[in-house]
């Protein structure tokens, strides 16, 4: 190559030549070692997605040995410590292993394609924020085999959680995998940003980014503000119990609702973190399946921000029963309830596009609907429980689990589960089988519904939470044991979605390009994508691209054809700006994930580990981020 | 909905209520409900209708007419208003059904509720400390009169809730908080812990006694006195053992040398209606049992296993059942 001066452009090779060309540049390499060092965002993102849905199998097998403790009164299925851990782990697991990461997952996979990039802003660290994720969830579950998981709930509430009264190195488990999860999720969002802000495909403004990457972008500022706060009520948890500060301890200065301030900072956002996506899904989907574009794009768009800005004003509704003063309490309930009027905004834009458009019911619309049926139930139950009387009953009972179980599976898990069906032909290069899918929906519809309505009930004629056990002459038993019959069924809707996906890798039907006739960037490539992403970089002249160009999507030319290079562009007008070299596979992010682990778990046991810890984190850094010339230099 | 619901009605419910703020806080409850559930029909009837509608038959998906765009978009518009009048006006019902359920009387009778993992502590409080007892998870008030308790804990938070009197609040380390509720009808209410508290968080109930004034007044005079003394040889034999083998270092019974303060006070045992927080009706074999093996019964809890003979076993079942 040393022959030719000028380096190898795209405008100069044919279109066979250029993808040969640019899979050979893009490609991560060969064998098992090559595989550690992929930092294609498609290759990390389907490993993403591949574990928070494994997290979403174990959490859900907790979720049926509790239900089958509760279906009848004074089983001894499970015992209470064995309980108190499995409602534990299905919460930390649910929330922080599965829901917020899946939703980061698919955004790392698709949000590059349907910006019209070649990889994702910050291969590296995106590597190594999926290896994070994958250690402190390992070592969350391999914690709960050895006994040590953690037993003190999702909410982790001190003193409970302080060393006084749990002296076992349980909360510390759960302390420091939050520790994980965060890092891990804050480097993702850093990346969505950034992608979302400087790599868009020349031509897609402002008023033409899909709502899916709107979404992504309003959650990952979200995450951005939220998340720290959890990272410092951990920490000083961790430092509480490890180095015996006081940060919770009444009985010297500090303070036990300190925690749930700090916790619930980020734990009412974190729902919206969860949700905020689920909707994005939802525009995409509906979307296509209506077959026009989502009624009212600005609207569902300040929707987004609105419901983001007014999520961090809310915490307090978690914390009516703490004795706050009244009169603030009283605010408190009309700012929660406020929430559901860009929620409802949503709905009305959503019904809309149903309403003027030609549907066509395929599986990942039929979620979508019953999504609208669920969510909408579990936002009114929502506006009850932000009412500070109400609340006074119902906080703490299962009409709470209903209410929350309603949002989060009718808010995400559905739309979710409609977006495997959407874009499994674009990963998988085939289409999942509709009559399987079918059958998932309405059992998950109707197992879900039998499952989690009777709760509603059971919260109110007095059934608390967290509670291993009940006796017969409480009244409980009946609704129950419904409940639990009906989480079987839910759960065998997601062992025939297993069936499904395991099936149609090997044996459906090929997609094809744009099997659904979508109008997004990420269709315009082809099923699986190149590892390049597009052979050319598309020009976009409208919000929908593939309806309105079908044929002929314009492409800019220039890039080099023989390093990967990304095109950047400007913030709002999307216009070209300059060309940049993206990071090569590398085994660093690995190794220096692996460091921090041994740091991390380290320093439960021990606060040296700060000190011994740092040196191995300190070399892996300098080995990621050590210089390397450019290869004309090396030549 | 309302009906269907009172039939679920059971001893520990907020749809079955028996006091002042309870019954404020049902009408909340069913305001709320049926706002929602008219908002719930209506759009999963406009949902529906727009899925049955028949569908103008074209297959470009981008054929879009200006006139629908605007026309929904102030539909929508029209929609969002209502919702935030919807909200609004919630949220002023919830005000002021709060305001009802959070009002303070001036004399309510006052007492104090410790909570401790897992079980309640409460203490009538006197002017002239020997009318002032104690007693344990059973809180015996009269109806129609306000009753204040104010609530602290012993270690972690636990939440104090009788559904059928009123709603919950909690009990939180090194802060008071407290709460007034009025019995309208005698009663026995079941109470629950409603904050997960640690492993035994199932097994932290109670009973409220709602009693008519003038019973209440002779229980309270009564419970001024301390324990009589056991008549017969097993009683006697009983309240030396209590002593000797080491019951009296954790619980108290007024009246006599046992004066210990971790576990709940057994002044008047017999008189109660469950043991070890609601977990077990007080009958001398739940009594037995629990004194043999309390672990047995609630894995945990912080009475240890006690080493008797079973002649001592009977011997101090007898005393504590005497004790009225
Ligand atoms: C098969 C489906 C599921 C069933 C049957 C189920 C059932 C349950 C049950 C019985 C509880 C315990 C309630 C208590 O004792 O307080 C619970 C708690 C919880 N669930 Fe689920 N659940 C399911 C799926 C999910 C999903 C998908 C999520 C989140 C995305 C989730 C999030 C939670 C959370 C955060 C808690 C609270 C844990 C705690 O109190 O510490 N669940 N669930
Ligand atoms: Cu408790």
């Amino acid at each position: 190559m040393a022959a030719e001066p000028r380096e190898l452009r795209d405008d100069v090779l044919n279109g066979l030549q250029l993808s040969t060309q640019l899979e050979r540049v893009w490609r991560t390499p060969s064998g098992f070692l090559g595989a550690l060092m992929s930092v294609d965002h498609k290759v990390v993102g389907r490993r993403y997605i591949v574990t928070a849905f494994v997290f979403l199998l174990l959490g859900g097998i907790l979720a049926i040995l509790m239900r089958i403790q509760l279906a009848g009164p004074e089983k001894t299925f499970l015992s209470a410590d064995k309980y108190n851990q499995v409602f534990t782990m299905h919460g930390s697991t649910m929330m922080f292993l599965f829901a917020v990461p899946v939703m980061e997952a698919f955004a790392v996979y698709l949000v590059p394609l349907m910006v019209g990039t070649r990889n994702i802003a910050f291969p590296r660290l995106n590597a190594f924020s999926y290896w994070m994720f994958l250690f402190g969830g390992c070592f969350l579950w391999i914690s709960f085999a050895l006994n040590v998981g953690p037993d003190v709930g999702w909410f982790a509430y001190v003193p409970l959680s302080s060393l006084q009264y749990t002296p076992t190195k349980r909360p510390d488990v759960w302390a420091q995998m939050i520790t994980f999860t965060e890092v891990a999720a804050l480097a993702v969002s850093v990346e969505i940003v950034v992608t979302v802000f400087k790599q868009r495909a020349p031509g897609m403004t402002l008023d033409r980014i899909p709502l899916f990457v709107w979404a992504m972008l309003v959650t990952s500022f979200l995450v951005m503000f939220a998340m720290p706060s959890i990272m410092v009520a951990s920490t000083s948890l961790i430092l509480d119990r490890l180095v015996n500060t006081r940060f919770y301890d009444s009985s010297s200065g500090g303070h036990p609702l300190l925690w749930q301030h700090l916790f619930w900072f980020f734990g009412h956002p974190e729902v919206y973190i969860i949700f905020i996506p689920g909707t994005g899904m939802v525009s995409a989907i509906l979307a296509t399946f209506a077959r026009r574009p989502v009624v009212g794009y600005p609207v569902v768009i300040l929707s987004l921000i609105a419901t983001g800005f007014l999520s961090f004003g809310l915490w307090v509704h978690h914390m009516f029963v703490t004795g706050l003063p009244q009169l603030g309490a009283g605010l408190f309930t009309a700012s929660s309830m406020l929430i559901a009027v860009p929620s409802g905004l949503q709905i009305f834009c959503w019904l809309a596009t149903l309403w003027d458009g030609r549907p066509v019911y395929r599986t990942p619309l039929l979620f979508v609907i019953g999504f609208v049926v669920i969510f909408v139930l579990g936002g009114l139950s929502g506006v009850m429980v932000a009412s500070v009387p109400i609340d006074t009953q119902v906080h703490d009972t299962y009409f709470v689990v209903a209410h929350f179980h309603y949002v989060l599976i009718g808010g995400a898990v559905f739309p979710l589960i409609g977006a495997v069906y959407y874009w499994f032909p674009k990963i998988a290069g085939r289409m999942l089988s509709e009559r399987l899918g079918r059958w998932n929906f309405w059992l998950a519809f109707i197992g879900f519904n039998v499952a989690f309505f009777p709760m509603h009930i059971l919260g109110l004629i007095g059934m608390p939470r967290r509670v291993y056990t009940y006796t017969a002459d409480m009244d409980w038993a009946h609704l129950n044991l419904l409940s639990s019959g009906g989480a079987l069924i839910f759960a065998l809707s997601f062992a025939l979605l297993l069936v499904n996906v395991i099936y149609s890798l090997r044996k459906a039907e090929l997609a094809g390009d744009n099997p659904w006739n979508a109008s997004t960037l990420e269709w315009a490539t082809s099923s699986p994508p190149p590892p390049q992403n597009f052979d050319r970089i598309p020009v976009v002249k409208h919000r929908d691209p593939l309806w309105a160009d079908n044929e002929s999507l314009p492409v800019v030319a220039g890039l080099s054809a023989e390093r990967r290079e990304v095109l950047l562009t400007s913030l709002a007008e999307a216009e070209p700006q300059i060309r940049e070299a993206s990071p090569e596979p590398s085994i660093w992010p690995l190794l220096t994930a692996i460091a921090t682990t041994v740091f991390f778990i380290g320093s439960i046991f021990t606060p040296w580990a700060v000190l011994w810890g740092t040196p191995p984190m300190a070399v892996a850094l300098i080995g990621w981020f050590w210089p390397t010339g450019s290869k004309e230099d090396e030549e | 909905m309302p009906y269907l619901l009172a039939a679920c009605a059971g001893r520990q419910s907020a749809l079955d209520p028996q006091g002042l703020q309870s019954e404020q806080i049902q009408q909340t409850l069913f305001i709320f409900l049926a706002v929602a559930a008219v908002v719930w029909i209506a759009v999963m009837i406009v949902l529906a209708l727009s899925m049955l509608r028949r569908k103008r038959l074209a297959d470009q998906p981008l054929d879009l007419h200006q006139g629908f765009e605007e026309r929904t978009g102030q539909i929508i518009l029209g929609l969002g208003i209502v919702t935030t009048v919807i909200v609004l006006g919630l949220s002023i019902v919830s005000y002021a059904g709060q305001g009802t359920i959070f009002a303070k009387d001036e004399h309510p009778l006052t007492l104090k509720i410790i909570g401790h993992q897992w079980w309640w502590e409460v203490r009538y409080e006197d002017d002239s400390p020997h009318r002032s007892f104690v007693t344990a998870n059973e809180i015996r008030i009269p109806t129609g009169r306000p009753v204040k308790v104010e609530l602290e804990t012993a270690d972690v938070i636990h939440s104090f809730w009788v559904p059928s009197l009123t709603g919950k609040i909690d009990l939180i380390t090194g802060q008071k908080n407290e709460l007034q509720f009025t019995a309208k009808n005698a009663g026995v209410y079941r109470g629950q812990c409603a904050e997960f508290c640690g492993l035994q968080h199932a097994h932290m109930a109670f009973a409220v006694i709602a009693l008519p004034p003038d019973e209440f007044a002779r229980w309270r005079e009564h419970e001024n006195h301390g324990a009589s003394s056991p008549t017969d040889q097993l009683g006697k034999q009983g309240e030396a053992l209590f002593r000797a083998r080491g019951c009296a270092l954790c619980h108290n019974i007024s009246g006599t040398l046992a004066g210990g303060q971790l576990g709940p006070d057994l002044t008047h045992i017999g008189n109660r209606v469950t043991i070890a927080a609601g977990t077990l009706p007080n009958r001398p074999a739940t009594l037995g049992a629990w004194i043999a093996d309390s672990q047995h019964i609630k894995p945990g809890n912080l009475m240890p296993k006690m080493p008797l003979q079973s002649g001592e076993l009977i011997a101090i079942i007898h005393y504590l059942e005497q004790l009225k």
